[in-house]
């Protein structure tokens, strides 16, 4: 038998159809490996075993009897924690969460069980999404497979530890600011976020409502793809889904990207870059150039504000989304004297110190008398940010930049200081504010054997742009690293 | 002592008739076991998402439109943020900037001077849940989530109102015309129309407001009364004893008679009002709008105004029958029917045959519950009951008991008439022979009625009846009774 875990999602899936391999002995195969690494690399939360041997059994009984599989029948899944999966624990990695079982799945988490993907369990994250290391995680941080003394990247780390080490075939991470592209990055993986609305928000527990989408990681593009084509879609239960009907993306791979005009921001990695990310983001325009895509300098003058404008937007609509976590009907409670009390001493217990900062900072921001001066503010300036992608994107069908200023770094460097781990988002905040796709793809290693992702963005909707020039570039550099302790 | 001019803003609450919650699926119907009308959406279970209840826009701009109002073509839902176990949230959603309806206007009239009160805005809101407190072992609260996320409207007037009455005309007014709209069902038991009051007080002649206070807790017309009268005395005896009013919302103790503070400005709450980033903005065509503005009913006080004018009915009579939609509409088939049944009546003597019978009788045994009412019989047999009368078949006194029969039995009054043989018997022959009996049988009052005592024909028309057993049409029973005696010898 072939090693399910270094197969590719959709060879896992034709294997399973064909009989090659059956549903069941790919997922125990998974769960053989998880149990084997994932007390390192800690990238669920929670497996269901049971569950997943179960759904397995039922693609092989429906394939028995001749029944059309789905397109990801017998892949395993991996499911970041801040997705509701019925009857599954779904904690956000927050000790408020705790033992909280949600009555129904998400809308995506339906999506994965109809095209007959097996739901292996639940992914590490940083609480309530908040963080871009793993390091807020109330259950012990996720470890990156590459070198476990690293931060896979946050907050989706479990879901991209998970993909890269072939825990599961595939993952859904959730992306607010960058949280499956920073990861991606630092795991040597493919991730798309998608346009906001492409995919329903509806089971995804909120940390920022106007930012936050799903997105798939995989570990290559075509898979991506596959995974996106399954989640993507209208959902009339999430008033923001857009009705657009979906593309077929994985029709994208191996078409020619020649005369594809790529933009590249003006000094785009000037600001606080690695060396090491400078350069291969070089060597990534050379092979764009190389494989006839056409480079063109455009500027994106409102993109220096990204950061402040995401601090204060993001922050505000989590301090409100955050609210509902206050004891009374499920999740932790910790009694105090009065109703008070009891919320302050549940909350106090429950969120962790950065939960509470951006709680504080949002609160802060829509607080009457700074409204205007904060809030306000944010949007208008958010508005700005938008128009310079629409006003770049009339001079190129795409845009890179490198998905983050440095590949992993290490536990601790950078969690004392909030502002430094902040700035690791600095490329994948302002597509998110603009409500634009885009991918992270590893394009190359640093000299410490590390991966570095490249990042390209596309208008609102052009997901198949995304795929087509991620996936040409992908077998251009005949990308197929794997982690050290991979096989 | 200087002259005081009462203030009142009124902020009213009108629970809207969808069948489902505003942003859920989930039946809001009344008086279901406790938790039984939630999903996770109206329970504000991580992940959920609100979706606008269409139904409930499209209400909330029927209101608008008949009030006046200018319909937002782009409206915001927002979040209102505060802690409080009966919001699952932790936020409502409401509109605060950019409400889907604004400046209406209503006018009112008391004994005589009409006052135009200003409608600021019409919003969509999400009602909260139900706290029970004291429940269970008696120190706990239980919180009944079958109410949250029901639709509200709230509709706010300007400060315009200057008496308690003028506040509670408005009220009537108001819910009258959101009953006929079919919006609102008027049940203030049920709380499905809720209003909180702004009173302030000012010496006659200022202009600038004075400090109000906000009066919660008056959820009948009768404490709208009794509340604002209280807070206005005791605000003038406050400014008068060289006080000053303090900002705050006040409650009121309908034991006490009183309304006592809840809470002051100073501990006002910040609701941190944003954009509800779940909700894009809310769109309405002017196709829409148009549609609604042309699919507008009669409102109350047209109706009124046509019923003093093309059905003779009085000012008093008008106002009982188009305060509640399906008795104008009873009145109005009741109408109809009895003209095609008898078709020599003008609807000016029609209108108010119905008006005087349906009032004095029908609205008796009639059971109003929200916009539905239980009347005893229906529009036809009352039509079918008033054209016997109209023809002499039956008396005006036999048309009560023959409605009472209906009611009771469900036949067709012509049918009861029919069965029961109270048809008044106007058949002059039948008449005059049971005339001539009682006339032989009487000779002495004969000679009475000859010698001038007229009034014995009192007696003989009750005997006549009485031989009749109360079948003969006494206007012809008269008529034979006077012709005999005058042929006599
Ligand atoms: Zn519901």
């Amino acid at each position: 038998m072939r090693d399910a875990a270094g197969m590719a999602v959709t060879e896992l899936a034709a294997a399973i159809a064909s009989g090659e391999l059956s549903a069941v002995e790919v997922t125990r195969a998974t769960l053989a490996r998880i149990a084997a690494r994932d007390g390192v690399t800690h990238a669920y939360l929670h497996v269901d075993s049971e569950g997943a041997l179960q759904a397995a059994a039922q693609v092989d009984r429906a394939r028995a009897q001749g029944e059309k599989l789905g397109v990801l029948a017998g892949v395993p899944i991996g499911i970041k924690d801040c997705m509701c999966t019925r009857g599954l624990p779904t904690t956000c990695a927050s000790k408020i969460l705790e033992g909280y079982v949600p009555p129904y799945d998400a809308h995506v988490v339906e999506r994965v069980r109809a095209a007959g993907g097996v739901i292996v369990g639940k992914l590490n994250m940083d609480e309530f999404a908040m963080g871009s290391s793993n390091e807020n995680s109330a259950y012990g941080t996720a470890r990156n497979p590459w070198d476990s003394a690293r931060t896979p990247g946050g907050s989706s780390g479990g879901a991209a530890a998970a993909t890269a080490e072939g825990l599961a075939g595939a993952t859904l991470g959730s992306d607010t600011g960058g949280s499956v592209r920073q990861p991606a990055s630092y795991c040597g993986v493919t991730a798309i976020k998608p346009t906001y609305g492409r995919v329903s928000r509806y089971g995804l527990i909120a940390f920022a409502s106007s930012l936050d989408q799903v997105g798939p990681i995989a570990r290559n593009v075509r898979d991506a793809a596959r995974m996106l084509g399954v989640i993507a879609g209208h959902d009339p239960r999430d008033a923001t889904s857009v009705t657009r009907p979906v593309d077929d993306y994985e029709a994208e791979c191996g078409k020619d990207v020649r005369g594809l005009r790529v933009g590249v921001v003006k000094g785009a990695t000037d600001r606080g870059c690695d060396p090491a990310v400078v350069e291969a983001f070089a060597r990534t325009q050379k092979q764009l150039t190389a494989l006839g895509c056409e480079l063109v300098e455009v500027e994106l003058p409102h993109q220096e504000h990204a950061l402040a404008v995401y601090y204060i937007i993001a922050p505000a609509e989590a301090s409100s989304n955050l609210a509902r976590f206050d004891g009374m009907r499920y999740g932790l409670r910790v009694n105090g004297d009065d109703l008070r009390d009891t919320y302050a001493r549940t909350r106090g217990a429950g969120f962790g110190p950065e939960v509470k900062r951006r709680i504080m900072l949002g609160t802060y921001a829509l607080s009457a008398g700074y409204y205007d001066a904060f809030y306000l503010k944010a949007q208008k300036v958010r508005t700005l940010i938008k128009r310079d992608f629409t006003q770049a994107f009339s001079r190129c069908d795409v845009l890179i930049t490198p998905t983050a200023p440095t590949a992993a770094f290490k536990f601790g460097e950078k969690s004392g200081d909030p502002m430094s781990m902040y700035m690791q988002d600095i490329f994948t905040l302002p597509p998110s504010l603009a409500g634009i796709p885009a991918v992270s793809v590893p394009c190359g290693l640093s000299p410490d054997g590390l991966p570095i992702g490249l990042q390209i963005c596309a208008p609102e909707l052009e997901e198949k742009r995304l795929v087509r020039i991620g996936h040409a570039f992908e077998t251009a550099i005949a990308w197929n690293h794997r982690p050290p302790r991979f096989s | 002592m200087a002259e005081y001019e009462t203030v009142i803003g009124l902020e009213v609450h009108a629970q809207l008739t969808t069948k489902s919650k505003l942003f859920c699926g989930c039946s809001i119907e009344f008086g279901a076991p406790p938790n039984t009308h939630v999903c996770p959406v109206c329970l504000g279970l991580p992940g959920s998402l609100p979706v606008v209840n269409a139904g409930a826009v499209e209400r909330a701009m029927r209101a608008a439109l008949a009030l006046g109002c200018t319909v937002r073509e782009h409206s915001v839902f927002a979040r209102k943020n505060y802690f409080y176990p009966d919001l699952a949230k932790n936020y409502q959603i409401s509109q605060y900037e950019l409400p889907l309806n604004e400046n209406g206007r209503l006018v009112v009239e008391v004994e005589g001077t009409t006052r135009e009160v200003i409608i600021q805005r019409i919003h969509l809101e999400e009602d909260a849940a139900k706290n029970i407190h004291g429940a269970g072992s008696g120190e706990s609260t239980l919180v009944d989530y079958n109410r949250a996320g029901t639709a509200l409207m709230e509709i706010v007037s300007g400060p315009d109102l200057r008496s308690s009455s003028e506040a509670e005309e408005y009220l009537k007014r108001l819910r009258e015309i959101l009953m006929c709209l079919g919006v609102n069902d008027g049940n203030l038991e049920e709380g499905s129309f809720r209003c909180d009051a702004n009173v302030s007080i000012r010496p006659v002649g200022q202009k600038k407001l004075g400090t109000r206070c906000e009066l919660k807790n008056i959820n009948s017309f009768r404490f709208v009364r009794k509340a604002i009268d209280y807070e206005v005395a005791r605000q003038i005896t406050v400014v008068s004893g060289g006080g000053t009013i303090r900002q705050e919302t006040r409650t009121w103790n309908e034991t006490q008679g009183k309304t006592l503070p809840m809470r002051s400005k100073e501990e006002a709450m910040d609701y941190r009002y944003f954009p509800d980033p779940d909700l894009p903005a809310l769109a309405v065509t002017p196709e829409a709008i148009e549609a609604a503005r042309a699919a507008l009913p009669e409102l109350p006080e047209a109706k009124r105004a046509r019923y003093l004018a093309e059905l003779g009915l009085t000012a008093a009579d008008a106002s009982v029958l188009t305060g509640h939609p399906e008795i104008a509409r009873y009145f109005e088939a009741s109408v109809a029917a009895l003209l095609a049944r008898a078709n020599k009546l003008t609807r000016d003597a029609a209108g108010k045959r119905v008006a005087n019978f349906v009032q004095s009788e029908v609205l008796r045994y009639a059971k109003a519950d929200g916009l539905r009412v239980e009347l005893p019989v229906t529009s036809d047999h009352v039509a079918e009951l008033l054209a016997l009368v109209e023809s002499g078949e039956i008396s005006g006194k036999q048309a009560k008991s023959v409605l009472a029969d209906v009611m009771a039995s469900g036949k067709s009054p012509a049918k009861v008439v029919a069965e029961q043989g109270l048809s008044q018997v106007s058949d002059t022959a039948a008449i005059e022979a049971a005339a001539r009996e009682v006339l032989a049988a009487n000779a002495p009052n004969v000679a009475l009625y000859k010698a001038g005592k007229t009034n014995v024909m009192g007696f003989f028309v009750g005997q006549v009846m009485k031989a009749m057993k109360g079948a003969g049409n006494p206007r012809l029973v008269n008529e034979v009774l006077q012709k005999l005696l005058s042929e006599a010898p």
